[in-house]
C-alpha cells in the first residue's frame, strides 16, 4: 500500500461522496449560515452519518464502530470537504475518538466510544490558547488536589465547543513554558461548575469556542493517559488531525478546481471560451499538476497513519503544509478567474476561500509545519 | 515473491563478483559510457562493466531476450535497479538507443529492423543520436521540412537538423522526414540512417556550460535503402509521439534528484550546514532552510505521484492523468535544485576554474547552466503545459 484504494475503500469513498452530494450539499450548509443555527451542523445529517459508520471510523468494532481506520476517515473527509458539509466529524471523530482510543483506559473506552460510535456524544478538544497553532505552549493549570485536580485557564479555537458535551483538556501538571513534558489530558463534563463556553463565529461560519476554566474540580479518574505524559498521546493525536485536515482539503481543492475548469469551458469573452486563452488554462495546468501531487501526498501520509510508520510525523508536516499552500492557491485562482462572479457571495468559491483559511490555520499552518518538518529531519 | 528473492539473491551475488570496483565510485563527467563504433575509454572498467552486464542483456533489462535484452518483468527489473542502487554501481551504458528508440523499434519496427539494430544498441555498439528538430521546427516540431524523396530503389534525404544532441559523436540517426508537403502531421516518416554512408556532416554548438553536447546536422543527398523506413510511409507522426514519451519519462527523473552534480554531497541540507553554518542543530539561515524544505517537500511529492502513477498502472488503470504532469514538474523541480545549490555553496559555486574550488564545486556551475535545458528539450514547459490543459483538462486553447 498502497497509493491505489482497495475496493472496499473505493466503495466507502463512492458511497460517502454520494451521500454528501445528496444529504449535505453546500446549499445546506448556506442555510445553517443564514438562518444562523443553534447548533452549526445538522443533527439529523449526523445521525444519518452514524448510521452509515462514518462516525465509528475510528473507532473498534467491540466499541460498536466499525474499524476502517484513517484511510478510511480521509476518504470520508475529502468528500466531506466537497460539500463543506459541517459535521463534528474532525472535532469528535478524527480528534476525540482518537485520544480516547490511543489514550483511554478500559472504562473511558466503554464509556465514550460507543457513543461516539453511535453518533450520540460531540466531543471537542480544547488545546490552543493563542492565535497560532503553539500545542506545548500551555499555561492552563491542573493543580492536585488530593485526588482532584482544579483546572485554571483560558482556551481559544475549540472546535464544535459550543456543543461538546465532553472536553479534552490539555492543562500543565508541571515543567513550564514550552516544555513537551508535564502536560496532561483530562476529561472534563461540559456542564461542570467553574467551565465557561462562549460560541465564537469563525470566517467559515462554522463554530469554535472560547473555554475559560476557572477552579473547575476533576476527579483524577478523569486524566486521559498518564499524568505529565499528555503529549505522548496529543502528537499522534493531532498528526492525525493534520491528515484528515489536509485529506478534507483535498476535497475542497478538487471541487474548487474543477468548478473553475467548469467555468472556464462554458465563460465567454472575446468571442470564446476564456480558458481558451493561455494565460488561465496554463495556470490551470499548474494547479492540475499541484493537486495530483496533493493526492499522493495525502494518500501516502493516510497510510502512514493507518499502519503506523515511524514518518508519520513527517508525512503530516509535509501533507498538511502542501495541503494549505495548495488550497490557497486554489481558492485564489478559483475566484479570480471567475471574475466578478466570484466576488459574489451567491458563488461557492468564495465559501471554500474561507474554510480553506480556517482548515490552514487548524493544527498549526504551513510554516509551522514546514519549520517542523526540518527539525524532525535534523536540519 | 519467493522468486523475486531467489532473483534479488542470485542478481546480489552476480554484482558482487562482477561490477568492477571503479565501478562503484561516483562517476566523472568523460567516464560516461556511450559506446558506439568509435568509443573513448578513460576507465577500461567502464568497457568491462558494458560488456558483462551486455552479455546478460542488463543494460536493456526489461527487452525481450530474442533482440538482446534481459527479458525481466517490471518487478525483476526493479530488484535489479535496487540492487544496483545499493552498490552504486554507475550506469553500465548511457545511450538514446535505450532510453528513446529500442522501445519505439520494439513497438512499431518489422522483425528484420529489431533483429538488425535492437542487439547491437544493447550491446553499445552503434551509438544514435535524435534528429527531430530543425531551425523552423522546435516546438512546432510537426512544421518540420527535411525533404525525402522515394529513388525507386532508394530514398534520397535533403535537409537541417538543429540541437541534435552527441550528433558528432553518433553512428546512426533516427530522423523525422517530410515525405509528403501537401499534408502536415500526415507527411511525416520515421527514417533511420547511417551516418557513415555520406552526405551527413555535424558541427558542434557550444552550450552556455561551455561544453558542446549538441550538433547542426545537415544532410545533403543521403542515400538511405528502403529498409530503414520504421512503420509506413507518411506514418511516422505516431512513431515520432511515442518516441517523445519514452524521452519525456527519462527526463522527468530528474525531477527525483539523484543528476549528477552535487550528488557527493550527503544532502542538501547538510552541505548546507557545512556551508552556512547551523545552530542548535538548525541550518543558520532560515531563508536558506525554508527554502530547502519547500524543495523536499515537493520533491517527495513529485516521487509519490511517480510511485502512485506506477501501482495504478499495474493495478490496470492506465498511466493515467498524474504522469502528463511528470516532464513539466521534473524538470522545474531540477532546475530548483541546482539553484539551491548556488544558494548553499554561495561564491565557492560560482568558480569557473583554479586551485580554490574542488573538482565537486567546479562541476556545480556547469551542472547549473546545462540544467536550464531541461525544460526545453523534450518539448518544453509551455508545451507541456498546454498538453495538460488540452487533453487532460479538456480547454479550448488553439
Ligand atoms: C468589487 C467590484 C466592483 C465593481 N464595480 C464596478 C462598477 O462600479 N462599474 C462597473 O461597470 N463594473 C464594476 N465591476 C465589474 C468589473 O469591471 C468586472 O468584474 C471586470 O471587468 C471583469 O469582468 P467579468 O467579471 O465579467 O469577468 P470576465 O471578463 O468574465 O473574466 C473572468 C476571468 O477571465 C479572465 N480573462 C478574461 N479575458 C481574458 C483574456 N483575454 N485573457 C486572459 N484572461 C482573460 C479575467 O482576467 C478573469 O480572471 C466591479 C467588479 C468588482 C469585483
Ligand atoms: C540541451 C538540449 C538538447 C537537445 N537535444 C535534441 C536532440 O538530440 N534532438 C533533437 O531533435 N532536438 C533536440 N533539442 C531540441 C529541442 O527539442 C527544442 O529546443 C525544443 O523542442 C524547443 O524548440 P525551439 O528551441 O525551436 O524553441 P521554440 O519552439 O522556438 O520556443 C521558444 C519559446 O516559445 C515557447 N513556445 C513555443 N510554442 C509555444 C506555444 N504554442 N505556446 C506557448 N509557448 C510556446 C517555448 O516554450 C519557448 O519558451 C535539444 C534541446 C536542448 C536545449
Amino acid at each position: 500500500m498502497a497509493l491505489v484504494l482497495t475496493e472496499e475503500q473505493t466503495m466507502l469513498r463512492d458511497t460517502a461522496a454520494q451521500f454528501f452530494k445528496e444529504r449535505a450539499p453546500v446549499a445546506n450548509f448556506r442555510k445553517l449560515r443564514d438562518t444562523n443555527d443553534a447548533t452549526g451542523f445538522d443533527k439529523s445529517v449526523w445521525k444519518e452519518m452514524a448510521d452509515l459508520g462514518f462516525a465509528g471510523v475510528m473507532i473498534g468494532e467491540e466499541h460498536g464502530g466499525t474499524g476502517f481506520g484513517p484511510v478510511g476517515l480521509g476518504l470520508v473527509l475529502e468528500q466531506a470537504g466537497r460539500t463543506l458539509a459541517a459535521s463534528p466529524l474532525v472535532s469528535t471523530v478524527l480528534v476525540g475518538a482518537t485520544a480516547v482510543e490511543l489514550g483511554g483506559n478500559a472504562l473511558q473506552r466503554n464509556d465514550i466510544l460507543p457513543k461516539v460510535a453511535a453518533g450520540e456524544t460531540v466531543l471537542a478538544l480544547a488545546l490552543e490558547e493563542g492565535a497560532h497553532h503553539n500545542p506545548y505552549k500551555i499555561g492552563t493549570t491542573a493543580e492536585d488536589h488530593s485526588g482532584t485536580y482544579r483546572l485554571n485557564g483560558r482556551k481559544t479555537f475549540v472546535l464544535d465547543g459550543h456543543v461538546a458535551d465532553r472536553f479534552i483538556v490539555v492543562a500543565r501538571t508541571g515543567g513550564h513554558d514550552t516544555d513537551r513534558h508535564g502536560l496532561t489530558l483530562f476529561i472534563v463534563d461540559a456542564g461542570t461548575p467553574g467551565l465557561k463556553v462562549t460560541r465564537t463565529k469563525m470566517v467559515d461560519s462554522r463554530n469554535a469556542a472560547i473555554v475559560e476554566f476557572e477552579n473547575v474540580s476533576v476527579p483524577s479518574d478523569n486524566v486521559l493517559g498518564s499524568v505529565g505524559a499528555g503529549a505522548d498521546i496529543l502528537d499522534p493525536v493531532l498528526d492525525l488531525g493534520r491528515i484528515g485536515l489536509a485529506a478534507e482539503m483535498l476535497g475542497l481543492v478538487s471541487q474548487v478546481f474543477e468548478e473553475t475548469v467548469t467555468y472556464l469551458k462554458e465563460r465567454k469573452q472575446f468571442g470564446k471560451p476564456i480558458g481558451s486563452f493561455q494565460a488561465l488554462a496554463h495556470r490551470a495546468a499548474e494547479m492540475f499538476a499541484e493537486i495530483e501531487l496533493c493526492r499522493s501526498v495525502v494518500l501516502d501520509a493516510l497510510s502512514a497513519a493507518a499502519e503506523r510508520r515511524n514518518d508519520v510525523a513527517q508525512m503530516a508536516s509535509l501533507a498538511k503544509a502542501r495541503l494549505s499552500d495548495v488550497a490557497r492557491l486554489v481558492t485564489n485562482e478559483g475566484l479570480q478567474m471567475h471574475g466578478g462572479m466570484g466576488m459574489t457571495d451567491q458563488f461557492d468559491v468564495g465559501l471554500f476561500m474561507k474554510r480553506a483559511r480556517v482548515a490552514a490555520a487548524t493544527f498549526g499552518d504551513a510554516n509551522f509545519h514546514r519549520d517542523r518538518f526540518a527539525t524532525l529531519a535534523g536540519y | 515473491m519467493e522468486a523475486l528473492e531467489t532473483f534479488r539473491q542470485e542478481t546480489r551475488e552476480w554484482l558482487e563478483a562482477n561490477c568492477p570496483p571503479s565501478i562503484r565510485t561516483p562517476m566523472p563527467d568523460d567516464e560516461s559510457p556511450w559506446g558506439g563504433r568509435n568509443p573513448k575509454w578513460k576507465n577500461p572498467e567502464s568497457k568491462l562493466w558494458m560488456d558483462r552486464m551486455a552479455s546478460r542483456g542488463w543494460t536493456a533489462p526489461t527487452w525481450p531476450k530474442a533482440y538482446g535484452g534481459g527479458g525481466l518483468t517490471k518487478e525483476e527489473n526493479l530488484v535489479l535497479m535496487q540492487e544496483l542502487r545499493r552498490i552504486n554501481a554507475r550506469p553500465a551504458l548511457m545511450s538514446f538507443g535505450i532510453w528513446m528508440l529500442g522501445p519505439a523499434l520494439l513497438q512499431y519496427a518489422n522483425e528484420e529492423q529489431k533483429l538488425e539494430h535492437l542487439p547491437k544498441i544493447v550491446r553499445g555498439e552503434i551509438r544514435w543520436c535524435q534528429g527531430y528538430s530543425e531551425p523552423g521546427a522546435g516546438s512546432d516540431l510537426a512544421g518540420l521540412q527535411t525533404k525525402c524523396e522515394d529513388k525507386g530503389d532508394h530514398y534520397l534525404v535533403n535537409g537541417q537538423k538543429i540541437w541534435t544532441s552527441y550528433a558528432n559523436y553518433a553512428d546512426w540517426i533516427f530522423c523525422l522526414v517530410r515525405t509528403d508537403t501537401s499534408k502536415k502531421h500526415e507527411g511525416i516518416s520515421f527514417l533511420l540512417i547511417d551516418m557513415a554512408n555520406g552526405g551527413v556532416e555535424t558541427r558542434p554548438i557550444t552550450m552556455i556550460s561551455g561544453a558542446s553536447p549538441f550538433c547542426e546536422t545537415f544532410l545533403t543527398d543521403v542515400k538511405v535503402p528502403k529498409g530503414n523506413l520504421v512503420g509506413e510511409l507518411n506514418k511516422g507522426w505516431t512513431i515520432a509521439k511515442a518516441l517523445l514519451q519514452h524521452e519525456r519519462e527519462m527526463i522527468s527523473g530528474m525531477g527525483l534528484g539523484n543528476a549528477s552534480a552535487g550528488s557527493s554531497f550527503a544532502s542538501l541540507e547538510q552541505a548546507a550546514k557545512d556551508y552556512v553554518g547551523e545552530v542548535d542543530g538548525k541550518i543558520a539561515s532560515a531563508g536558506l532552510r525554508e527554502h530547502l524544505t519547500r524543495q523536499r517537500m515537493d520533491g517527495k511529492a513529485f516521487a509519490l505521484t511517480m510511485q502512485r502513477s506506477m501501482e495504478e498502472a499495474k493495478a490496470g488503470h492506465g498511466p493515467g492523468a498524474a504522469s502528463s504532469i511528470f516532464k513539466y514538474y521534473g524538470t522545474e523541480l531540477n532546475k530548483r535544485r541546482y539553484e539551491l545549490l548556488l544558494e548553499i555553496a554561495g561564491t565557492q559555486a560560482l568558480g569557473w576554474e583554479g586551485d580554490s574550488f574542488t573538482a565537486e564545486e567546479l562541476s556545480i556551475p556547469r551542472a547549473w547552466l546545462r540544467s536550464k535545458g531541461n525544460s526545453i528539450e523534450g518539448g518544453t514547459t509551455e508545451v507541456q503545459l498546454n498538453v495538460v490543459a488540452k487533453r487532460v483538462l479538456g480547454l479550448p486553447i488553439e
